[in-house]
């Protein structure tokens, strides 16, 4: 029953988006949606693994970057459109996710965190020398004028990145809800615990690090679609790895409701303040948030609003 | 031997230089309840790891039903019948009870379907008197319902063998006699219980036979009450 409401919603956010990118008049809003839905997308990604099973992973921007690469290179290959550089951008991010997972995994705890570190500036200065791709000079796509049956070009990116947010967090409510996501949780609570309950901890780490690092390279792939120019630095920003774990744990990190109220909160703030101050601003409004609820709410938003719900009755 | 349940041979494990254990060999029959004694530091808890998988022997063999699990990953003999407890509670922290024993009844037993698994595990809580804890945070519980929880969780592994590692350790009387109400019971089902523990009073009215670590080596194996009159192992606990 609350499985079909979930997927209702899911399949209703979608149409509505899709109304909404014709009732807005303001292409700017178009621009900025389709920020803070990719953050949707991202942080729910880094969930799977950070939130889910409990290993923190500060390499998002790699993930993240080499979906955008995956799709440069593709299109640049083959000339295919954006949908069907999408699920190759995924499988990029999956394999590489598989691979770090494989190399890593046997690491805890901030061991863990540092290797996922070095695994994203890897990759950054092997793309600052993949002459294919633009290296460090940077790719340019040739952005279509117009999309058929939207708007506008950005209308239908916007759309897309929509779709690729509602996917990713239908994907995370299924782990969650499934076996699998109480095998992570076991794992999340003590390892070694969950190895004498039954639970084959490598295997269920590796499934978790594969699904979230296609997620995140799904995410990324569009992005020079949206900025019609990515370098290294851009792509591989850091920005892109810190939002990822900090949306998240504002949010909270049990649910997978907790990274989208974590993402659409700050990225709306982070676009707010990018318009009315500066954009150098972003970094500094995450941690100061960042370091709030850390003090006053550290199990996020989601178990903040539960805990007090839960008193209440 | 034949028909041993858990059989240990001449396993050994190093540590660099120095000997955990040094080719001991024991075997576990099934539904027995073995005691397993001998001061700090002697190998208890590394036998007990090989034997469950947290470690792997260096030489030497440990079967399990006569099958070779030396090299078995811990899971994997989890889900054959090989059932522990820590020493220290490793609740998973950020479930409820009765998530955590949902944990085991899923992955070990192979239990399937949501209704099916809580109902199993409401009926496992309540065997350890947790029953009424099945919503609380795993994290909140006190001493002695965690080690309840641990044991909880042991079963719904649906074990053939359970091991438990100082479970009483630092318990009032009163509780002390709670846990081992919970592993007679435990062992009037068939399960054979493998018992590390310091409390004398425990495990030998517990044990049918006990074993006794030193410096990594056997030194003893018997009735309770041989064993503790054996020379060698007053002169391990009191010294020459």
């Amino acid at each position: 029953m609350r499985t079909r409401l979930f997927f209702g919603g899911a399949a209703a956010t979608v149409v509505a988006g899709y109304a909404a990118t014709w009732a807005v008049g303001n292409e700017y809003y178009l621009y900025a949606g389709y920020t803070v839905l990719q953050y949707v997308a991202l942080a729910t990604a880094w969930n799977l693994l950070g939130g889910y099973a409990g290993y923190v992973n500060f390499g998002a921007a790699g993930f993240f970057a080499a979906g955008t690469y995956a799709a440069v290179a593709l299109e640049k290959a083959t000339g295919w459109p954006l949908p069907a550089l999408l699920p190759a951008a995924a499988a990029v991010g999956g394999l590489l996710g598989l691979g770090a997972g494989y190399l890593t995994l046997r690491l805890r705890g901030v061991y863990f965190a540092i290797a996922t570190l070095a695994l994203a500036i890897v990759l950054e200065t092997t793309m600052a020398n993949w002459d294919y791709v633009g290296g460090a000079a940077g790719a340019f796509v040739v952005r279509p004028r117009e999309a058929p049956l939207f708007a506008s070009y950005i209308a239908w990116l916007f759309w897309l990145m929509l779709v690729i947010a509602v996917f990713s967090v239908c994907v995370a409510r299924t782990v969650e809800t499934s076996r699998l996501g109480r095998g992570l949780g076991a794992i999340r609570g003590d390892e070694r615990a969950a190895e004498s309950a039954g639970v084959p901890t490598l295997r269920l780490k590796l499934i978790a690090t594969t699904l979230s690092g296609a997620l995140m390279a799904l995410a990324g792939a569009p992005l020079v679609y949206y900025t019609s120019y990515v370098d290294p630095p851009s792509a591989f920003n850091l920005e892109y790895a810190v939002n990822a774990v900090a949306m998240p744990m504002i949010g909270g990190t049990m649910t997978w409701a907790g990274p989208v109220v974590g993402a659409v909160l700050l990225g709306a703030l982070q676009q707010a303040a990018t318009v009315t101050v500066s954009s150098e601003l972003n970094l500094l409004i995450v941690g100061a948030v960042l370091i709030a609820f850390v003090i006053a709410a550290p199990e996020g938003i989601v178990g903040l609003a539960r805990r007090l719900l839960a008193r209440r009755r | 031997m034949s028909g041993a349940l858990i059989a240990v041979e001449a396993a050994t494990r190093r540590f660099g230089g120095f000997v955990a254990l040094d080719r001991v060999s024991l075997s576990v029959a099934p539904g027995e309840r073995l005691g397993l004694i001998g001061p700090n530091g002697s190998g208890k808890t590394t036998l007990i790891d090989c034997i469950a998988g947290a470690q792997f022997a260096d030489s030497g063999r440990v079967l399990f039903d006569s099958r070779d699990v030396t090299r078995l990953p811990a899971h994997r003999r989890a889900r054959l019948g090989i059932a522990r407890s820590f020493q220290i509670p490793r609740p998973f922290a950020g479930m409820t009870v009765l998530e955590n024993v949902s944990v085991p009844l899923e992955y070990a037993a192979g239990l399937r379907g949501r209704g099916r698994v809580a109902r199993a595990a409401r009926e496992v809580l309540g065997l350890v008197g947790l029953a009424d804890r099945a919503n609380d945070g795993a994290g909140a519980l006190t001493q002695v319902d965690m080690r309840k929880l641990e044991l909880a969780r042991a079963l719904a592994a649906r074990p053939r063998a359970l091991i438990v590692d100082e479970a009483m350790a630092g318990l009032a009387h009163a509780e002390v006699d709670d846990i081992l109400d919970i592993l007679r019971r435990f062992n009037d089902d068939g399960i054979a219980v493998v018992m590390i523990e310091h409390i004398m009073r425990a495990v030998m009215g517990f044990s049918e036979r006990v074993a006794v670590l030193d410096a990594g080596r056997l030194i003893a194996e018997g009735s309770p009450e041989a064993t503790m009159r054996h020379p060698d192992v007053e002169r391990a606990y009191l010294g020459e």
